[in-house]
């Protein structure tokens, strides 16, 4: 169990402060990243190079790792979309030419003018189709084949796996989590749009925000804030324990977060109102849909705008547990993280101070190879992992799963997590990432 | 302060059922604790105080044609789940047998089951209704019952698992969630179970059914057996196996004392009594009765969950949550804006505990609802009392045992009798369960 210690305001929280300041008073401009090891660079044909990726990747690495020092230096801001319930990597970023998968997916096989080929033999899911516009202008990473050791086919087992960063044992920090309590906790460092934070934002210092997007404002006006705030001093009352000091703590974070937010969120008339009540919740925002997603991103996206000294932020889309009837109801949730991602890129690439944001969208695990006969896909291994953002170098990274040989009828991981993990540690966040991963994993190219 | 049996009280009270009346603390220490056990889980008593079921049918659940039939059927969807949600909140605050709208909370998080996917309000309000008629009989009666259950067929895709390609999602949830736990199976006996499975089938009008051209009849091997098993027979070697003892055991016990690892040894000893005939009122009972429910580390080992919160305020202000409709947030508005709405767990895991309802945005909606409630209350009983005797009135209202210094400064900070109920059912020593 965690305890979420009392945060004193301080003078160079207030509204209005620079980013860059914020990180100068914490220590994090110092560029850690410059001593990241990077492996692996930009395929153009993944097909032909897959196999020499990883092995080919000493010579390329001395030229990654100039650039990457020289355009991503360690003062990045970081948001994490998570996937929930297993998306199908392989009806998302398609082999479309390999014999193996239209044999194995028979009619949920995509083809044709279901797919946006990127090259010989890879496509996108047809409803990404302003993600493959980025994809064109170089924006959009894509690392293949991204897995771990002794897959766990669990959703809840596998997702505590990525969102810990420790497979082989059970923990209650996440690897982001630990990133916050390395480096000076602070709900306002780190915000997960939704009621609830997730596992990868646990840490045992302090705990990250979680906002519900619109309006921030506090109940009860003056009088709720001096509640508020009173509640909050009980955040050091051992008599309380942990769990009772967490719950106050919540109340102190909560003042804190209003104070740097609020003038930011309800100065803008961008997002609708209402908490979502669910994963795959939209709203209605001057009367057009919204999905949830797209309205979360939204908020981001004015914090970032604003200034605000966040550098961690998670969105999460869920339903992608395609057991049954997969086609219609994955590529509607794939649309949705089209307009979503592809809406929020382009507000932030356009303001300086979203020029070093980068975006990274995971799953628990991919699916099945073989279809089942609910013309859906059951629970899976590896996937690929998808990075957009202005700093991001556009391409294929890793290596593509074959589709021959298998385990179990599942994918074999080519590259570890831990890998995609300790590249936006070292090149977004600017520390070591052996502080939140425990030990030294090969930094990819795509930053 | 209050006295050691009554806080004991409470605290019973809290987990078993939902927060305790001031009589019913009365009582309860009038009583003794054990004979208080005995008295809310008996299960011979039935439920004195009837709700009206919800308004909730089968229309909704044929396909349709049009866009204008498919709006007019989602209008009455959500119209329905809302009926099923009032219903049971209703239940939970005016039932005179309050464990069991607890227990059957507990199953409905275990058999985690969501009307997001079901969509369908009366298979819901069928599943609950089995959860609570089962839910304190024997385990595999339950677990035979809930894989048969409509809601549960749609909800993990039993009514699509065929022969020819087995759909795994409800034979993987059985193992990994329903009876023996991750650790307990390899992924080998997940696609042998799946294949039992194949071919069941439910519908409104026929319910439940095995087609036998779809079932799979051949021989499977799973948990180093091999047999031509089917899927009553899978279900009844997990339900009654050593690993589920342990599983259920330990489940319970996070549920109703303190999230404790499986070989702590309260959960030891209750599971080495519940293998032995799976009896689950027996076990229920148990946790209650053992020496560790007591101890600091249960008392303070919980969150109160969203619905617990709300309950516990509704019952202990004497208020029908039907009585709040027009309220804003109403009732429904609220357990969703604390994350938790009911029969739309987040997944087939159910609601995670603790430290999930704890954020600067449950901080929010807590004192948000609780002024809005508080705004509804009767508050008489408070306004009488003069500003040093409020933090012991609310006190003994909301069965708290005493304040922090830091809750009654904000008690005392709040100007009024309804902002200071508020600040109370905000605080730590209230969200803790």
């Amino acid at each position: 169990m965690t305890i979420s210690q009392h945060h004193e305001p301080e003078d160079m929280m207030a509204p209005g402060i620079s980013r860059r300041s914020f990180m100068r008073a914490l220590g994090l401009t110092s560029a850690a990243a410059a001593s990241v090891p990077v492996i692996g660079s930009a395929i153009g044909a993944p097909a032909a190079g897959a196999k020499t990726a990883q092995r080919t990747t000493t010579s390329a690495s001395a030229a990654t790792s100039a650039s990457a020092a020289a355009s991503a230096n360690g003062d990045g801001i970081l948001v994490m979309l998570t996937l929930y319930g297993g998306n199908d990597g392989l009806n998302t970023v398609v082999p479309y030419s390999d014999s193996a998968y239209l044999s194995g997916r028979a009619e949920l096989a995509l083809r044709d003018t279901d797919i946006l080929a990127l090259d010989s033999s890879f496509a996108l899911n047809g409803s990404l189709k302003r993600v493959k516009g980025l994809w064109d202008q170089r924006k959009v990473a894509i690392v293949q084949g991204v897995g771990y050791p002794n897959p766990n086919r669990s959703h809840f087992r596998s997702m505590d796996i990525w969102q810990t960063a420790r497979p082989e044992e059970f923990t209650n920090t996440g690897w982001l989590g630990r990133w916050h309590d390395a480096t000076g906790p602070d709900p306002l460092r780190m915000v997960n749009l939704g009621t609830s934070l997730p596992r990868f934002m646990a840490g045992t210092k302090g705990s990250g925000a979680a906002l519900n997007p619109g309006k921030l404002t506090l109940p009860g006006g003056a009088v709720g804030e001096a509640t508020l705030t009173e509640l909050g001093r009980g955040s050091a009352n051992q008599t309380l324990g942990p769990l009772g000091a967490r719950i106050a703590a919540s109340n102190a974070d909560l003042v804190r977060t209003k104070t740097t937010f609020a003038p930011i969120l309800n100065a803008s008339q961008a997002t609708g109102g209402g908490g979502s009540t669910n994963l795959e919740g939209g709203g209605a925002a001057g009367g057009e849909y919204v999905a949830g997603l797209t309205r979360d991103l939204q908020e981001v996206s004015l914090l970032i705008r604003a200034g605000a000294p966040t550098r961690v932020y998670g969105v999460a889309l869920g339903g992608f547990d395609t057991h049954a009837a997969e086609r219609d109801q994955h590529a509607r949730l794939l649309g949705y993280v089209d307009q979503a991602v592809a809406t929020f890129y382009d507000e932030v690439s356009k303001h300086p101070n979203g020029q070093k944001v980068t975006l990274v969208i995971y799953s628990e695990f991919g699916r099945r190879v073989i279809a089942n006969g609910s013309n859906g896909t059951d629970h899976g291994t590896a996937g690929p992992v998808i990075v957009v953002g202005p700093q991001v170098k556009g391409g294929f990274y890793g290596q593509p799963s074959s589709l021959t040989d298998l385990d179990q009828g599942d994918l074999k991981f080519t590259t570890d997590f831990r890998s995609v993990y300790a590249t936006v540690l070292g090149q977004t966040l600017g520390i070591d990432p052996a502080a939140a991963l425990g030990k030294t994993y090969p930094a990819l190219g795509f930053l | 302060m209050t006295d050691a049996l009554s806080s004991q009280i409470a605290h019973l009270y809290r987990r078993a059922g939902f927060s305790a009346t001031q009589a019913e603390v009365a009582d309860g220490a009038a009583r003794g604790y054990a004979a208080t056990v005995e008295l809310l889980l008996d299960p011979a008593k039935t439920d004195a105080v009837s709700v009206p079921d919800p308004a909730v049918d089968y229309s909704t659940y044929a396909a349709v044609e049009t866009v204008e039939e498919r709006k007019a059927r989602n209008k009455i969807r959500q119209e329905q789940r809302r009926n099923t949600i009032e219903w049971w909140l209703e239940k939970m605050v005016v039932s005179d047998r309050s464990a069991t709208e607890k227990l059957t909370l507990f199953w409905h998080d275990h058999f985690a089951t969501s009307i997001e996917k079901v969509d369908t309000a009366i298979l819901m309000f069928e599943q609950n209704k089995t959860l609570r008629r089962l839910g304190s009989g024997r385990f595999e009666d339950l677990v035979q019952a809930v894989a048969k259950d409509g809601a549960m067929m749609v909800w993990l895709d039993s009514n699509k698992n065929t022969n020819r390609k087995p759909n795994e999602n409800f034979g993987r949830e059985l193992m990994e969630l329903f009876t023996i736990g991750i650790g307990n199976y390899t992924d080998a006996d997940v696609r042998e179970a799946a294949r039992s499975f194949a071919g069941w089938r439910f519908s409104p009008t026929g319910g439940f059914d095995v087609k036998l051209k779809l079932a799979d009849v051949g021989s499977k091997t799973l948990l180093g057996q091999t047999g031509a098993f089917t899927g009553e027979q899978v279900i009844s070697m997990l339900s009654n196996s050593a690993a589920a003892a342990k599983f259920i055991t330990t489940k319970m016990w996070r549920f109703f004392a303190f999230p404790a690892p499986g070989d702590h040894p309260a959960i030891v000893e209750l599971s080495a009594g519940f293998v032995r005939d799976f009896d689950i009122a027996k076990l229920h009972k148990a946790i209650f009765l053992h020496p560790a429910f007591q101890t600091t580390e249960a008392r303070q080992g919980l969150v109160k969950q969203p619905v617990e919160w709300i309950v516990g305020i509704c019952r202990q202000l004497g208020i029908k949550p039907s009585s709040l409709t027009l309220m804003k947030p109403n009732l429904v508005q609220s357990c969703a804006r604390l994350n938790q709405e009911l029969f739309a767990p987040p997944s087939v895991g159910g609601w995670p505990d603790n430290g999930y309802w704890i954020s600067t945005a449950t901080a929010l909606a807590r004192l948000q609802i609780a002024l809005a409630i508080a705004g509804n209350a009767d508050l008489s009983w408070l306004t009488g009392a003069n500003a040093t005797q409020r933090l012991d009135v609310i006190a003994k209202k909301l069965a708290i045992d005493g304040w922090s210094n830091s809750t009654a400064n904000a008690i005392k900070a709040a100007s009024n009798p309804r902002q200071q109920l508020a600040a109370a059912l905000a605080s730590p020593e209230y969200v803790l369960n």
